[in-house]
């Protein structure tokens, strides 16, 4: 008997979500980086706006930067009021948004708890519960006794080196599979016949001027009536090709996953002092991250010790978890603002536009961003919810400051 | 993990070692009359190239002294400032 073709008797392969087409020679819009913040931006240009002659340019595969590595966290418990206006609007677009794009996104609300750990972080907490409650956003205080009631597997005994004092409670946060979320995204662009071109990077601009008309890329020049800038990590190289500054870092942010085990963790825990976030993912590993490697960096690595930090931090609080495994680590790359505030609007260039900053909390706001970027793009103006994001808040000084809220990387 | 060469102290772990960011950022020499973009840059704008960057950082758990070095941002691969303006930037 001939040997069977190694292969031959699997199925055809599925019909794929997405086609990875050649770049035409001109868009309306061109958007550089097919992460989250790219494919939602380009979804509500083409349905919010009607603008569908749109190409996605990413220098990968799909949603393989920031989008493939984060640890999925969604909260809208911010302490400002711009910063409630934004992340609100993208938390009440996650709870459409399975239904709008109709795929699973495992989107599920098991709410998120912020502790506190000393005297300031109690009052920090409580007067960020009251300005959440101005801003109509579900925000509780919760004593230690509550916190066990709604996280029994978190040490809150006194003995604590650092015990917990209390915490703040978001019950409408979450968390949900990332991939599906671009996926999902993925799928709806193609059908209205948006081009989401992998493989291609975009390595400097065309310009009349002051003004962007189009993009040098690997795969050859592309004409563009406008350019929107949704690189995260990676802004700041794009930027430097045309001498404009941005007041970004780029630094290693990694998280790590255990093995997969019995649900045991209800909800998201989160510690800005002792330095480390908790959740578990729907398959069952428990999803864990922390803060940046100090350093600036674009290896999408960081260094060993930060991960042993934030074991030493998971293992006091879940004392139970100190059995588990970690199975794998990874970091990406975030680009981290000075005010812990993401940086969204109009640029010194004509038709240029910018979304960077989002640092290590960008993936919530997935949704919100493509609303207001793709709003900003159409209409040449900022929406009101991203306005007070602009690049020049780091000169009028109207910084929105969010390291209280953000502390931990999340 | 980094080795850090320490002018002082020699390729130390790099857990010993606080980061200080871009080297040589000034103070601008007439606060009075700079502008408020100016400010801007001083305060919140650094470099942040992929490929080499000219950084500081403090040998915080050893000598406790600052000094410069260039590192690529991407191998991690890093060499000792040996250029003239070393001994300004080490004794800053
Ligand atoms: C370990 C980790 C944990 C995190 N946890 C959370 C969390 O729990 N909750 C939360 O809200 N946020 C979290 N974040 C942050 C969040 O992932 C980011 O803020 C968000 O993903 C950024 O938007 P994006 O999805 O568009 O980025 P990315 O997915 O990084 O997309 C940018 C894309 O641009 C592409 N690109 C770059 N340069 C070019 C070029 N020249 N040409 C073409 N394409 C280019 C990149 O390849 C990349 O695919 C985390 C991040 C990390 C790394
Ligand atoms: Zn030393």
């Amino acid at each position: 008997m001939a040997p069977r073709t190694p292969g031959a008797d699997l199925p055809e392969h599925p019909d794929w979500l997405w086609h990875s087409p050649d770049p035409k020679p001109s868009y309306d819009v061109v958007i550089v980086g097919g992460g989250g913040h790219g494919l939602a931006t380009a979804y509500y240009l083409a349905v919010n706006h009607g603008i569908t002659n749109v190409a996605v340019l990413e220098r990968g595969w799909l949603a393989g930067g920031n989008m493939a590595r984060n640890t999925t966290i969604i909260r809208s418990n911010y302490l400002w009021d711009e910063s409630a206006g934004l992340y609100e609007h993208a938390l009440k677009l996650w709870e459409g948004l399975e239904d709008e794009l109709d795929y699973p996104l495992l989107f599920s609300q098991r709410g998120v708890l912020n502790l506190a750990h000393s005297l300031q972080e109690v009052r920090d907490g409580v007067r960020r519960v009251n300005a959440n409650r101005l801003n109509g956003i579900d925000a509780e205080w919760l004593d230690p006794h509550q916190v066990a009631e709604i996280c029994p597997i978190l040490n809150t005994s006194p003995d604590l080196r650092y015990p917990v004092l209390g915490a703040t409670w978001q019950p409408r946060a979450g968390i949900a599979k990332h991939d599906h979320v671009a996926w999902a995204f993925a799928r709806a662009l193609d059908r209205m016949g948006v081009d989401l071109i992998q493989g291609c990077e975009v390595t400097g601009f065309e310009r009349v001027g002051d003004r962007v008309v189009g993009v040098n890329t690997s795969r050859g020049p592309i004409r563009a009536g406008k350019v929107a800038l949704a690189a995260a990590g990676h802004t700041s190289v794009l930027a430097d090709t045309l001498g404009l500054r941005l007041p970004i870092q780029s630094h290693p942010l990694q998280a790590l996953v255990s093995e997969l085990l019995e649900p045991v963790h209800p909800t998201v825990v989160m510690s800005n002092s002792v330095h480390v976030y908790v959740s578990q993912a729907h398959k069952g590993e428990l999803v864990l991250g922390a803060g940046i490697d100090a350093h600036n960096s674009y290896s999408q690595r960081g260094a060993f010790h930060t991960i042993e930090r934030e074991m030493t931090a998971a293992v006091e609080l879940f004392p139970m978890f100190a059995r588990a495994h970690v199975l794998r680590t990874w970091g990406g790359v975030v680009d981290v603002t000075p005010d812990a505030s993401a940086i969204m609007g109009l640029t010194p260039f004509e038709g240029l536009y910018v979304n960077c900053g989002w640092g290590t909390g960008g993936f919530k706001s997935t949704p919100g961003v493509g609303w207001c970027y793709a709003h900003t793009i159409a209409c040449d103006e900022p929406h009101p919810l991203n306005a007070p994001f602009s690049l020049e808040r780091f000169t009028t000084g109207a910084l929105v400051d969010e390291h209280g809220a953000a502390g931990v990387a999340h | 993990m980094m080795l850090i060469p320490c002018p002082w102290c020699g390729p130390r772990n790099e857990i010993e070692f606080h980061y200080g960011g871009q080297a040589d950022v000034h103070y601008p020499s007439d606060p009075r009359s700079t502008s408020d973009e100016d400010w801007a840059h001083f305060l919140f704008f650094r470099d942040n190239p992929k490929g080499v960057f000219t950084e500081r950082w403090s040998h915080a758990a050893g000598c406790r002294r600052w000094f410069t070095v260039h590192r690529d941002t991407v191998t991690n691969e890093i060499h000792p400032d040996d250029s003239a303006s070393a001994a300004r930037t080490v004794t800053r």
